[in-house]
């Protein structure tokens, strides 16, 4: 009886947890493989390179990939420094083991657990109700809105705020690499805290750091939902001019497409190509985070 | 014990690691241009006590320190003084050698550029006496580019004595500075020692007796965190006055 048991156990358990893993791999390919069946017939110069036309059923999506680059640089300029300012008070300043260093990577650990459509309502709420409307009542003449509507930088810094805790944790990885004899000569030489961290530890996080940025830019470039409500376009005739303008997103084009247009089928092939450049664009960005991370391992294993 | 010429001494040096009592009551000095070696089983506090002589051991968390510790008859804690001025003062060599991952050149510049010596025409001045008085210049002097990485574990030892040496220490501190050595290099790294103390107060934790014995003025024997006699090292290695002195340099613990 016991051994009709285990004899049945022997096979079902590597079978279904084989098969359990087979559903995983086998879903990425389907998801991929209808994706860029879909998507490549309509991948072209002019597709990336103009304008949708024809109620987006033509023409192609460069004021999407303009826009969705605008705001993920202005999105890194804002948070990878804050981040690895984060990273490095955590790492070489803040007491080990202390309250204050434990509030600090709780807050960092719920933000990483906070869902995007709240970092959208959050930016809504401050960046455009609060810091708008304030900004609104100092520079802007009488009775004229400015600020207080969504536009870029309020898309960027709500974005910065949802992928701080990448950077922080990729670039304190990065810096609890650098070894402590490192410290301690530089220490040994007359070098202060400070001048350790500029001249000895960030030099020896680079890789890191930059690991932390692109991570951050590829999660950043996938989320739609904090951008909804503070500066994604449906539609806009010209570019982005200056950070209060609103700009066209690759990610909220999709939805948009998917969801809004008067017709469905026409949209279709744009839509699939649209995936599969944003798809493109994040899978590049996770491929060069890995990479350096890699070499950024090897160096410290040959050290 | 002549107070007088004391380049550095301890007065009733006390450490704790949280509540464990790492130092008891440590009172040494020593002398200006003479090698002082420490010697003791591992644990001793040989290695805390040079630890403390440039403020090191104030960065570990948990760590704290009473009584006084003398350079040139200041206390190099009171309030007044910075640590970091008395580590430009104190160098020091660790037991692993710790060279940046940068060129030669630059390793030797670091503590220059630190007090603002930025000038290539200046720092290669330095750069070359400091090599020159570490042994080493005649092995680099055609790879300064190259990264001090890429020196064998005894020039990169080397080049960190000569990278200490650049800012002038008037003591350096060596813990254990030859232990992870083949036997050429370390006898290179004795031969500089005896050259270094010329101009250098040393004072170097070993855990090989032989070499105490060969560089060494005064010999150190440390044991459970107290110093348990102090004195010249033929004398100490020959006629030691205390019982577990003697039993531990004729090896019969530790």
């Amino acid at each position: 009886m016991l051994t009709l048991k285990k004899k049945i156990l022997g096979v079902a358990v590597p079978g279904l947890s084989g098969a359990a893993a087979f559903f995983s791999v086998a879903s990425v390919f389907i998801i991929l493989g209808i994706i860029f069946i879909g998507g490549i017939g309509n991948i072209s110069w002019e597709f990336v390179s103009q304008a949708p036309r024809e109620g987006m059923t033509e023409g192609g999506i460069f004021p999407a990939i303009v826009g969705t680059f605008w705001r993920v640089l202005l999105m890194s300029l804002v948070g990878v420094p804050i981040g690895t300012i984060t990273a490095i008070w955590m790492c070489e300043y803040a007491p080990q083991n202390s309250p204050i260093t434990r509030i600090v990577r709780f807050a960092v650990n719920t933000l990483a657990g906070i869902p995007a459509i709240v970092f959208g309502l959050f930016g809504l709420g401050f960046f455009i109700q609060f810091c708008g409307v304030e900004m609104d009542k100092m520079f802007a003449p009488e009775g004229v809105i400015q600020w207080a509507q969504p536009n870029i930088l309020w898309a960027s810094l709500t974005m910065s705020i949802l992928t701080l805790p990448v950077v922080i944790v990729s670039v304190e990885e990065a810096i609890r690499n650098v070894p402590q004899e490192l410290r301690e000569g530089s220490y040994a030489l007359g070098a202060t805290r400070l001048e350790t961290v500029l001249r000895v530890v960030l030099p020896n996080a680079v890789t890191g750091i930059l690991t932390g940025a692109i991570l951050a830019v590829s999660r950043g470039a996938g989320e739609v939902a904090p951008i909804l409500f503070t500066g994604a376009a449906y539609f806009l005739p010209h570019l982005p001019e200056g950070l209060t303008d609103q700009f066209m997103d690759l990610g909220y084009h999709i939805y948009i497409m998917t969801t809004q247009s008067a017709d469905v089928d026409g949209t279709k092939g744009v839509l699939f190509a649209t995936t599969l450049v944003l798809l493109t664009l994040t899978f590049a960005l996770n491929l060069a985070a890995i990479t350096l991370r890699y070499h950024l391992r090897k160096r410290m294993i040959q050290a | 014990m002549n107070n007088e010429s004391a380049k550095i001494e301890t007065r009733d040096l006390n450490l704790f690691y949280g509540t464990t009592q790492a130092l008891k009551s440590v009172s040494l000095s020593v002398q200006e241009r003479e090698v002082t070696a420490l010697i003791g089983p591992s644990g001793c506090g040989k290695s805390t006590w040079l630890r403390c002589l440039n403020r090191m051991n104030e960065m570990i968390p948990g760590v704290s320190i009473n009584g006084g510790v003398l350079l040139d008859g200041v206390d190099i804690y009171g309030k007044s003084v910075d640590a970091v001025e008395v580590r430009k003062r104190i160098g020091m060599i660790f037991q692993k050698s710790n060279p940046f991952p940068q060129s030669i050149f630059e390793n030797i510049a670091y503590g220059m550029r630190l007090q603002g010596i930025n000038k290539h025409a200046d720092l290669h001045v330095i750069v070359e006496r400091s090599l020159r008085r570490a042994a080493l210049w005649d092995e680099v002097k055609d790879v300064l580019k190259k990264s001090a990485l890429a020196l064998s574990g005894g020039q990169q030892q080397r080049l960190c004595i000569a990278r200490a040496l650049a800012v002038e220490p008037s003591v350096l501190l060596m813990d254990e500075p030859a232990s992870a050595l083949d036997p050429l290099s370390t006898s290179k790294i004795e031969d500089l020692i005896c050259e270094l103390k010329e101009s250098c107060t040393i004072v170097i934790v070993t855990h090989n007796m032989q070499q105490a014995a060969r560089v060494s003025d005064k010999t150190a024997f440390f044991f459970e965190g107290e110093l348990i006699e102090f004195g010249a090292t033929d004398i100490l290695f020959t006629a030691p006055t205390k019982r577990k002195t003697e039993d531990y340099i004729t090896g019969r613990f530790g």
